[in-house]
C-alpha cells in the first residue's frame, strides 16, 4: 500500500510530495489544508514536483496533497467573451467577489463558465443526422458580435439520437449522440487540456493581411491572418502601444489578450477601455468579440507561465467554429522567465543564460499553433488564429535566447526602436531592422483588393529609406550640402514618409486607423512628389529651397487626418496640388 | 510553536540550516537566540521534511551551531500598523528608533501582502502638479503611478526626490478652469502622507531626507523606515515591504494620498543576490537571481488605485544605474514593470542643470489621461511630444555641429540648435524650491518654440499655435 501524498519539500512555487505513484504528468493537484491549485511537472518513483500556481507561505511540510485525476484543461462554452480570467481561467469578478476584497487571497475555487447563467440554444443537426468530430450541432448567439457553435467534440461520431431548442444552462445535455461506443451526452461545456493543440483536419498558406490599420503595418511588414508575428523591443519603445492598437484595430473577429506578468494598471487600462471603445466595423463594443487574460509581474509566477497556454487553447476554440482570431500576449518573455525560474527551482541543468534547454522547443511549439487551417467538421468551415507576441529583451538587446527563438518561429518580425521612441515617432518600429516573410503570400491579395501597384510602392518605399539611412552617413561626415540636388530630393522624400506617412497619432480619432486605401493614396501622392520633382531639380542653378518651400508640403503633412469618407476626393484634389505646384517652379 | 530547537548545523551569510525540524511552513517566521541571548528575526526560505533554511534579516555574526536556538513563530513576518505611525522613525526591522514609545497596533499585517486584482483596481488618472517643468509636461506624474528615478552616482536624485514629496499636489477644479496657477498654499480635502524607506543608503542621504521632512512640516505626516549602510545587508529585504504595508493600510484602509519614496533599490538587488549567491541558486544575467523580475514586481505592483477607495499609493523609488548602463538588470527589469521612468543624465549634471531630468530615455506610461482639456490644459499633449521631438533633433544638430562646425549648418538646424541650448537652460533647469504651476511651464514652452520656424511645429495643433505662440 502506497502511502497517503504528503508534501516533502516547499520552496516558492515548487512544492515536493511525497506518496505520489499514482500521479500522472501534468495532473492537476490541490495542495495542502488550504486546496491551492497545483499541477505535476516531474516525477521520480514516488516523489513528484508540482508546480503550485498560488502563493505558497505558510505551508509545510507533513501537510495533504490531494490528486484530481484531470489535467490543467480550460472550461469551453459560451460565456468566454467578454471575460477577464487569470492565468488559470479563474473569472478576476469573480475572484473579488469570493474574497471579498481587492486584493487576491489564496484557494479561491471559482468556475471559469459560469453555472447559471442560460443561453438560446437553436440546433442545427437533426435527430437521424450522421455527425462527426468538428460538425456543428447548433448555436447560441455569445455576443451581439459573435454566434458561437457548438461542436461535436473531437473523438466523437455518430447518430445524433436527440437534439433540443430552448434555453439552457452550459451543463445542460443539449443532443446525444448514437457512437459505436455507445450513446454519448453532449452539454455546451466542454474541456479541453491547455497544452495540446486542439486538432484541425488540414493547414493551409495564409494569403490574406490581417489588416491593422497601422501604416507601418500594412504597407511595409503585413502579417497574414493565421500567421504568426514578434514583436521585440526594450522598455519604454511602445510594445503594448501597438498590442493594445492591434487588439483595437486587427480585423479579427475574436481577440484573445494575454497580459502575461506584466503591469497591473495597464490590464486596468484596457479592461476600462474594451468596453467603451467600438468595434470599427461593427459599432458595438470591443469587449463583445474579446476576452483577456491578466496574470500581472506580481501574481504567482507558475499561473504565468500557464496562461499562454490558456489564452491560445480558447483562441483555437474559436478558431474552430470557423473564425478568424488574432492572439496578443503581452509578453512572451515574462513567459521564458516563468519556466526559468521554474527550472532552475527543479535544479535543471541551464541553457543559455539559466533559461531551460527546452526554451527553443517549447516557444516554436507555442508558435505552431498559429495558422491558417481547415477546421474539423464535414462543411469545409475555415479558421484563421494569428499569434503576436511581444518580446521585452534584456536592456533592448535582441542577441538574447528568447528573442532569437521566438525569431526562428516568426514571420513577421517588427522591431521597436527605443530610438525613435526618444523622438516620439509612433509606433516607433525600425523601418530597415524589420521584416515580414509573407510578402509573396499577399501581393496577389493587395494587388487585386486595394491597387495592381501597391506593393511595386512599397518597394519603392523601402528603397528611399534605405538610401535615406547610407545618405545620412555622408550628411553626418561632410553635410548636407554636398549631396547632388537629387540626393537631396531623397532625403527630402525620406522625411516625408517617416513624418507624414510612417509616424501615425495612436491618440487622435481619425489618424489611429488608415484604411488601406487610404494608405495607398498618401504613398502615392508622396511618390508623386517625387516623380513630378525629378525633372524640375536636373534645371540648372536650380534653387532647393523653393521645393522646400513648396506650400503644398503642409498639406500633405496633414493628409493623414483626412476622414475616411473623403479619401478620394482630398487626395484626388492633393495630386493635382502637387502637380500644379511643381510645375510652376519649371523656367 | 514555542519548541526551541537547537539543531543548526550550517551557518553560511544570512543562512542557517536547522535539523530535524517538523511542520515548519514557508516564508514563517522564526526567532534566533544567539548563546549570549541576543535574539535575531528570520524567516524560512525552503522547507523540508527535517530540515529548514533560514534567513535571517541580521548579521549571523556570533552565531554558533551549536547552542543557538531557533524557534519558529507559526506566522510570516507582519506588521502592526496604525495612524499612530505617523511621524515617527522606524528601523529597517520596523522597531521605533527615535526614541518614542511602540505604537500600539491597529491590526497586524503580512509584510508580503497579496497581489491588488486587476479587475479592482482603478485606472489612474489623476495629474500631480510637482512644480518641476520637465516632470508636468514631458513625463506627467498620476496619482497612483509608480515612477522611478534612474539615476547614478553622485546625481541629485535625492533632492529631486524631496522636491516631488513637498511640492506634489492636485490642481482644484477652479485652477484648470482658469488656465492659471493659484498663489500660495493650496488647501484640498485629502488627508496626505509620505512614507519613505531607506535601504542601505548612508547616515547623511537619510538625515538629508529626515532633515526636508522636518524643514517642510511634513514629519508629522511622515513615516520613515531607515536602513543604513552599516544596518544588516538581509533587513533590507524586509525594509521596503514594512513601508509597503504600512502605505497599503494608510491609503485603502484610512483614505491617505500616499506617497512612498523607496531609496536606494539597487541595494535592495544587490542584497537579494548575496542571500542567492549563498543558497548557491542558479544565477541569471550578473549573479542576480532569475527571480529578481517577480521579486521586484512584488514591491513595484504594490501602488495604484482601487475601486471604490478613496486613496491612493504614487510610488518613487530611486535606483542608482552601476556605470549609469540603463541595460544594467536593475534598471532594465525595473524599467520592465514601473509605469515609466524618470532619467537623470550626468552631462546635464555637468552644465550644472538642475534636475538633470533628461527628456531622452524619460517616460510616463499613464500621462496619456492626465495631460489635456479639463485635466491641464488643451495643449498639453502636443507640447509634450513637441518639444520632446524638438529637443531631440537639436541635440542630433549639436553633435553634427561638432563635426562640421556650426557654420555649415543649415537655418533650420541653426534654429534647432538655438531651441535645445534654451531649452536646457530655461526649461529643464529650475531651482530647487522653485515650484512652477504646469500653465507657467507651457507657457516657458510656448516661448521656446518661438525660436523654429511655425512650418516645423508639426505635433502642436494649428488651433493652438495660433492662440499661445503670441499670447
Amino acid at each position: 500500500m502506497s502511502n497517503q501524498p504528503t508534501i516533502t519539500k516547499v520552496a516558492g512555487p515548487l512544492v515536493v510530495a511525497d506518496g505520489m505513484s499514482n500521479a500522472k504528468m501534468f495532473e492537476v493537484v490541490k495542495v495542502s489544508k488550504e486546496n491551492l491549485i497545483g499541477e505535476v511537472i516531474e516525477l521520480h518513483g514516488e516523489e513528484a514536483s508540482i508546480q503550485v500556481y498560488e502563493e505558497t507561505s505558510g505551508i509545510a511540510p507533513g501537510e495533504p496533497v490531494k490528486l484530481t485525476g484531470q489535467t490543467l484543461s480550460v472550461e469551453l462554452a459560451p460565456g468566454l467573451l467578454e471575460s477577464i480570467y487569470d492565468g488559470i481561467q479563474r473569472p478576476l469578478e469573480l475572484i473579488e467577489k469570493e474574497a471579498n476584497s481587492a486584493f487576491i487571497t489564496r484557494g479561491i475555487e471559482v468556475p471559469g463558465i459560469s453555472r447559471t447563467r442560460t443561453w438560446d440554444f437553436t440546433p442545427v443537426a437533426s435527430v437521424g443526422n450522421h455527425v462527426q468530430e468538428g460538425d456543428i450541432l447548433g448555436t447560441v448567439p455569445e455576443t451581439s458580435l459573435i454566434l458561437h457553435k457548438v461542436m461535436v467534440p473531437p473523438g466523437i461520431s455518430g447518430t445524433v439520437k436527440s437534439i433540443e431548442t430552448g434555453t439552457f444552462t452550459v451543463e445542460h445535455v443539449v443532443a446525444v449522440i448514437e457512437t459505436e461506443d455507445g450513446a454519448k451526452e453532449i452539454q455546451m461545456l466542454q474541456k479541453w487540456p491547455i497544452r495540446i493543440p486542439r486538432p484541425v483536419s488540414g493547414k493551409n498558406m495564409p494569403s490574406e493581411p490581417l489588416v491593422t490599420g497601422m501604416r507601418v503595418l500594412d504597407t511595409l511588414f503585413p502579417i497574414a491572418r493565421g500567421g504568426a508575428g514578434a514583436i521585440p523591443g526594450p522598455f519604454g519603445a511602445g510594445k503594448t502601444v501597438t498590442q493594445q492598437s492591434l487588439a483595437k484595430y486587427c480585423n479579427a473577429q475574436v481577440i484573445i489578450y494575454i497580459g502575461c506578468g506584466e503591469r497591473g494598471n495597464e490590464m486596468t487600462e484596457v479592461l476600462t477601455e474594451f468596453p467603451h471603445l467600438k468595434d470599427p466595423a461593427s459599432g458595438e463594443p470591443l469587449m463583445k468579440r474579446t476576452v483577456m487574460i491578466a496574470n500581472t509581474s506580481n501574481m504567482p509566477v507558475a499561473a504565468r507561465e500557464a496562461s499562454v497556454y490558456t489564452g491560445i487553447t480558447i483562441a483555437e476554440y474559436y478558431r474552430d467554429m470557423g473564425y478568424d482570431v488574432a492572439l496578443m500576449a503581452d509578453s512572451t518573455s515574462r513567459w521564458a522567465e516563468a519556466m526559468r525560474e521554474m527550472s532552475g527551482r527543479l535544479g535543471e541543468m541551464p541553457g543559455e543564460e539559466g533559461y531551460p534547454a527546452y526554451l527553443g522547443s517549447r516557444t516554436a511549439a507555442f508558435y505552431e499553433r498559429a495558422g491558417y487551417v481547415d477546421c474539423l467538421g464535414s462543411d469545409d468551415r475555415k479558421g484563421s488564429l494569428s499569434v503576436i507576441g511581444a518580446v521585452s529583451p534584456p536592456g533592448g538587446d535582441f542577441s538574447e535566447p528568447v528573442t532569437q527563438n521566438t525569431l526562428r518561429v516568426t514571420k513577421v518580425f517588427w522591431a521597436l526602436d527605443a530610438k525613435l521612441a526618444y523622438k516620439r515617432h509612433f509606433p516607433a518600429i525600425n523601418w530597415l531592422q524589420s521584416y515580414s516573410l509573407y510578402i509573396d503570400n499577399l501581393a496577389p491579395w493587395y494587388g487585386k483588393e486595394v491597387a495592381d501597384d501597391y506593393f511595386s510602392n512599397r518597394e519603392k518605399v523601402q528603397g528611399i529609406l534605405q538610401d535615406e539611412s547610407k545618405l545620412e552617413e555622408i550628411v553626418r561626415l561632410v553635410g548636407m550640402d554636398a549631396l547632388s540636388p537629387r540626393e537631396q530630393l531623397t532625403m527630402e522624400i525620406a522625411r516625408m514618409i517617416r513624418e507624414d506617412f510612417l509616424f501615425q497619432n495612436g491618440f487622435d480619432p481619425v489618424d489611429a486607423y488608415s484604411s488601406l486605401n487610404k494608405q495607398y493614396r498618401i504613398l502615392k501622392s508622396i511618390l508623386g512628389f517625387m516623380e513630378s520633382a525629378g525633372p524640375v531639380i536636373d534645371q540648372e542653378d536650380f534653387d532647393f529651397k523653393k521645393l522646400q518651400a513648396l506650400p503644398v508640403k503642409e498639406e500633405i503633412a496633414q493628409c493623414s487626418f483626412t476622414p475616411e469618407e473623403d479619401v478620394d476626393a482630398v487626395f484626388d484634389k492633393l495630386d493635382d496640388t502637387i502637380q500644379s505646384q511643381i510645375s510652376a517652379l519649371k523656367s | 510553536m514555542s519548541t526551541a530547537y537547537k539543531t543548526v548545523k550550517d551557518i553560511a551569510g544570512p543562512l542557517l540550516m536547522v535539523e530535524g525540524v517538523e511542520g515548519v511552513a514557508y516564508d514563517e517566521l522564526c526567532e534566533v537566540e544567539l548563546t549570549d541571548g541576543s535574539k535575531r528575526l528570520g524567516k524560512v526560505l525552503e522547507s523540508r521534511k527535517g530540515l529548514a533554511i533560514v534567513q535571517l534579516f541580521e548579521s549571523t555574526q556570533g552565531a554558533t551551531t551549536e547552542g543557538t536556538k531557533v524557534r519558529f513563530l507559526g506566522r510570516a513576518f507582519q506588521i502592526g500598523v496604525s495612524e499612530d505611525m505617523l511621524g515617527r522613525v522606524f528601523s529597517g526591522a520596523g522597531a521605533p528608533i527615535d526614541g518614542g514609545p511602540e505604537t500600539v497596533p491597529e491590526k497586524k499585517l503580512n509584510i508580503n501582502g497579496d497581489p491588488i486584482n486587476p479587475a479592482s483596481r482603478d485606472f489612474p488618472a489623476d495629474f500631480i502638479q510637482t512644480g518641476i517643468s520637465t516632470i508636468d509636461v514631458l513625463n506627467t506624474l498620476v496619482r497612483g503611478q509608480k515612477l522611478p528615478i534612474f539615476s547614478g552616482a553622485g546625481l541629485p536624485h535625492a533632492q529631486l526626490a524631496a522636491q516631488i514629496a513637498r511640492q506634489a499636489r492636485v490642481l482644484t477644479p477652479k485652477e484648470v478652469e482658469e488656465g492659471k496657477g493659484a498663489e500660495g498654499n493650496v488647501q484640498t480635502d485629502d488627508k496626505f502622507a509620505v512614507v519613505f524607506a531607506a535601504m542601505g543608503v548612508t547616515f547623511e542621504e537619510a538625515q538629508f531626507f529626515k532633515n526636508e521632512f522636518e524643514k517642510t512640516g511634513a514629519l508629522s505626516r511622515a513615516v520613515l523606515f531607515l536602513n543604513t549602510a552599516g544596518d544588516p545587508v538581509a533587513e533590507r529585504i524586509a525594509t521596503p515591504r514594512l513601508a509597503l504595508t504600512t502605505a497599503e493600510y494608510l491609503a485603502f484602509e484610512k483614505d491617505y494620498q500616499v506617497t512612498v519614496i523607496i531609496t536606494d533599490m539597487t541595494n535592495y538587488c544587490e542584497a537579494l543576490r548575496e542571500i542567492s549567491a549563498a543558497r548557491k541558486e542558479v544565477p541569471g544575467r550578473r549573479g542576480y537571481p532569475g527571480y529578481l523580475y517577480t521579486d521586484l514586481a512584488t514591491l513595484y505592483e504594490r501602488a495604484g488605485r482601487i475601486k471604490g477607495k478613496k486613496g491612493s499609493i504614487t510610488q518613487i523609488p530611486i535606483l542608482t544605474m552601476p556605470e549609469d548602463d540603463v541595460t544594467h538588470p536593475i534598471p532594465d527589469l525595473t524599467g520592465y514593470i514601473t509605469e515609466g521612468q524618470i532619467r537623470l543624465d550626468r552631462s546635464l549634471q555637468q552644465k550644472a542643470i538642475f534636475p538633470p531630468v533628461i527628456p531622452m530615455g524619460s517616460l510616463s506610461r499613464l500621462k496619456g489621461k492626465a495631460q489635456g482639456e479639463g485635466v491641464t490644459r488643451e495643449d498639453h499633449s502636443g507640447m509634450d511630444a513637441q518639444l520632446t521631438a524638438a529637443y531631440a533633433r537639436g541635440v542630433e544638430v549639436r553633435e553634427l555641429a561638432v563635426i562640421l562646425g556650426e557654420s555649415s549648418l543649415s537655418e533650420i538646424d541653426k534654429a534647432y540648435l538655438k531651441f535645445a541650448d534654451r531649452f536646457e537652460k530655461e526649461f529643464i533647469r529650475q531651482g530647487e524650491g522653485e515650484n512652477r504651476s504646469i500653465f507657467e511651464s507651457l507657457d516657458i514652452g510656448w516661448d521656446l518654440l518661438k525660436e523654429l520656424p511655425k512650418s516645423e511645429l508639426k505635433r502642436v495643433k494649428p488651433a493652438h499655435v495660433e492662440k499661445y505662440l503670441n499670447a
